[in-house]
Order: structure tokens, then sequence, then C-alpha cells
């Protein structure tokens, strides 16, 4: 796909999802609201990177040295969007949704989909093998919590949501489990797995 | 070798980041949104919208008219099946604690439904006697004019959200207004005697 199309088709994308039968549709329930819609903005993020990476400015890609700026902007801005103040502020207010809807794609799957390719597999792995028991810890807690955290989501939908985030962990935790011990076959998933030996890198480490 | 470019932009990226997660969380005091509210409030009182209110006999009030002493506001709809209820309960606990303690320590009692066009007259007042409240210590009321609903919500800082089964969802908080007619705190119905015992210690003057 050329770089043109894959921008066009991250746009459409973004902005399909901004339409307002299908924000309200994911906002009105929480599993869907953090298991869809927010992994579906990173998406577009990383998505879009692929297209631009050609275009990084060569400063960027030096000072995002082995892509620790890049992976701290990621792990902060979805710690943010992780809040049920945030998740909360999205659906009373339209401009804090815009908020979400630029920074999740840019502020993490952009640097997500630019850095990735420069962490050294150990620090992908790291990262990797923090994020899965982060969902299911967060799950947990959301079924635990005897009151509703977000004033716009009921109880039920709230322990609906914390069994998603640990069912999700459940799966991605046994799948990397086998991609890092036994290796995949698939290409595709193989890449997913970034403690897999046989991953390969396309670009060397920046910065030499 | 670490490239010249990366200690700014990691600086940057750090620092906006971490700025952004303690404004959101106050200073990482709160992460929900009805902690928040609760932390701003006790910071900074805020006035309340002077709306009409009519009361389970049928007694037009505004809620100025208890300016000069605190009053404890809940709200609630009279066919609630669970939160109400403990609400009610509270306030019970509440009138029974103060009928034990001096003169000096009343506070009046306001449970305000927000659902103006179910909650008649009749209504107010069989929830009423269901928690033995008898006004003007107690009063249940609801809207005058249900057009006043949506601002009272918003100066109070209820969310109220439908249940799927033709309920509402809505906040589970006491809220102390003031001798000033101001929202003061934002209390957790925990139990009718921490109630009062926060109720008492804000109203002192």
């Amino acid at each position: 796909m050329s770089s043109r199309l894959r921008f066009v088709a991250a746009i459409g994308s973004w902005l399909t999802l901004w339409l307002w039968p299908v924000r309200v549709a994911l906002e009105s329930d929480m599993a869907a609201h953090m298991t869809i819609q927010v992994p579906l903005l990173i998406g577009i993020g990383v998505f879009l990177a692929t297209g631009v990476r050609s275009r990084e400015p060569h400063w960027l890609a030096d000072a995002d040295w082995l892509g620790i700026p890049g992976i701290v902007m990621v792990v902060l801005g979805t710690s943010f969007w992780m809040l049920p103040r945030a998740l909360d502020g999205a659906v009373a207010d339209p401009l804090v949704d815009a908020a979400k809807f630029l920074s999740l794609p840019l502020l993490v799957g952009l640097p997500l989909g630019l850095s990735w390719r420069r962490m050294p597999p150990l620090g992908r792995a790291f990262i990797w093998a923090n994020f899965i028991p982060k969902l299911g810890a967060i799950g947990g807690l959301y079924l635990a919590a005897p009151t509703r955290l977000c004033a716009y989501y009921r109880l039920d939908q709230q322990a609906v949501a914390g069994w998603t985030l640990i069912v999700l962990a459940v799966v991605l935790g046994t799948l990397s489990f086998i991609a890092a011990f036994v290796g995949w076959p698939a290409r595709g998933l193989r890449q997913l797995s970034p403690a897999a030996p046989s991953i390969r890198f396309p670009r060397p480490y920046p910065g030499r | 070798m670490m490239t010249r470019g990366f200690l700014p932009l990691l600086a940057i990226v750090a620092a906006t980041g971490i700025a952004a997660l303690a404004w959101e969380t106050d200073g990482f005091r709160v992460v929900t949104s009805a902690g928040a509210r609760q932390l701003s409030i006790e910071r900074t009182p805020r006035l309340l919208p002077d709306v009409r209110l009519v009361d389970q006999d049928g007694h037009a009030f505004s809620l100025s008219s208890y300016e000069g002493r605190p009053v404890l506001v809940d709200f609630i709809y009279t066919r609630c099946p669970t939160l109400c209820g403990v609400l009610g309960d509270d306030f019970h606990g509440v009138l029974q604690l103060m009928s034990g303690a001096g003169a000096g320590a009343q506070i009046d009692l306001l449970s305000i439904s927000f659902d103006p066009q179910n909650d008649d007259r009749e209504a107010l007042q069989l929830y009423g006697d269901r928690y033995g409240a008898k006004a003007p210590r107690w009063r249940i009321a609801t809207l005058a004019d249900a057009r006043d609903l949506a601002a009272l919500m918003q100066s109070f800082g209820v969310v109220v959200i439908p249940d799927g089964m033709g309920g509402f969802i809505h906040n589970s908080a006491v809220y102390l207004v003031d001798a000033r007619g101001r929202l003061a705190r934002i209390l957790d119905p925990d139990s009718p005697p921490q109630l009062f015992a926060d109720a008492s210690r804000v109203s002192l003057p």
C-alpha cells in the first residue's frame, strides 16, 4: 500500500470512529470504550506510522534513542486515558473526547509505531510483559471495586469491562508465552512477540 | 552511544506526561470524577441556583429558604429499588441521632427527587412515610418546575443515567449545604454517625 493510501485509510477510519452514531455506540459501554475504541485509535496511529516512517525527520529519529522517549510517551499516554476520570470526561464533554481522539493516535499510536522498531528486543519484551499483567490487574480492580469508578457507567458495565480486560490479559499472555518459548509458525504473530528469537529487525539501532 | 537530542526529548516527554497525569489526578490524589469533585468543593464551596421545590405536604419553598442553617441534601427517585433505600436509611439514622443530641445540633434534611414526572405529592409522601420523614425537619421534595432540573443537577454535580430497566442510576453521595447556602461538602453515605459528625463539624461557624 502506498504511503498516501495508508494516510487516507488512517484518516478515514479516524473520521468513522468520530461519527456520532459510532462514537456513541462505542462510548455507551465501558468495555467497548476501553477495549475497542481506545485500541482502535491507538492502532490508527500505529498504522499512520507505517505511512510516515520514511518521512520522519532525521533529528527526531536520532533523538528517539533506542525508542526510549517514544515508549515513555506511550506508557504515560495510555496511563492517562486509563484513569476513570479521563474516561468520564470523554463521555461528558465533547472537547475532552476530541482531546482523546487526537492524543491517542498522535501521542500514543504514532510514537509506538515509530519507536518500536528502534527498541532492543529485551526492551520490547519488558514493555510487552509489563503491559499484559497491568491489563489483568486493572480488570481485577474493576471487579473488586464495590462502587462505580465512572459516573457514566453502571456497576454491571464495570464488571463486564473488568472481565473483558482479564480475558484479554489471559489470551495475550498465553499467546505471548507460546511465542516467546516455542516460537510461532505464523509470521504475523511472530512479529507480535518481542521475545521470539526468530524476530528480525528491519533497521539497525539508530544513533550510530 | 547516547544521541545528542535524546536527553532533551526524553525530558520534555516525561515532564509533559507526568504534568498531565498530575493535573488529571489533582496531584495524584484522585482517579475518579466523583473524587475530583469532592476535593474541588471542599476547597471552594459553590453557589447553588435558587430553585423552587414542592415537598411531601404540597408546601412550596425555595432552596434559599434554608439560608442561615446547614442542610444535608440527597438525591432520590421514589421508585428506586436500591440506592435510595440506603440513602433513606442514612437520613433516618441521622434524624434519630439528632433527637438524642441537644437542641443546638439540629440539621435540616432534604431529599430531592430528580424524577418530577413520576414523583407527585403522593409518591413523595409514601417515600417519606417509609423512613419517618416529617416536613419541615426532613423534606421529601421535587422541583416545582421540571425545567430547573438540569441546572440543579449540574450545580450539585449529580449524574443520572438510565439503568436499562426503567429506573435510574445516580451518585450515592450526601451533599452538605452550609448556612450561607453554598454547597460546602460532598460526603460519602458511610454511616449515619459519620454523616452526622461530618455535618456537625462543617456546620460549626
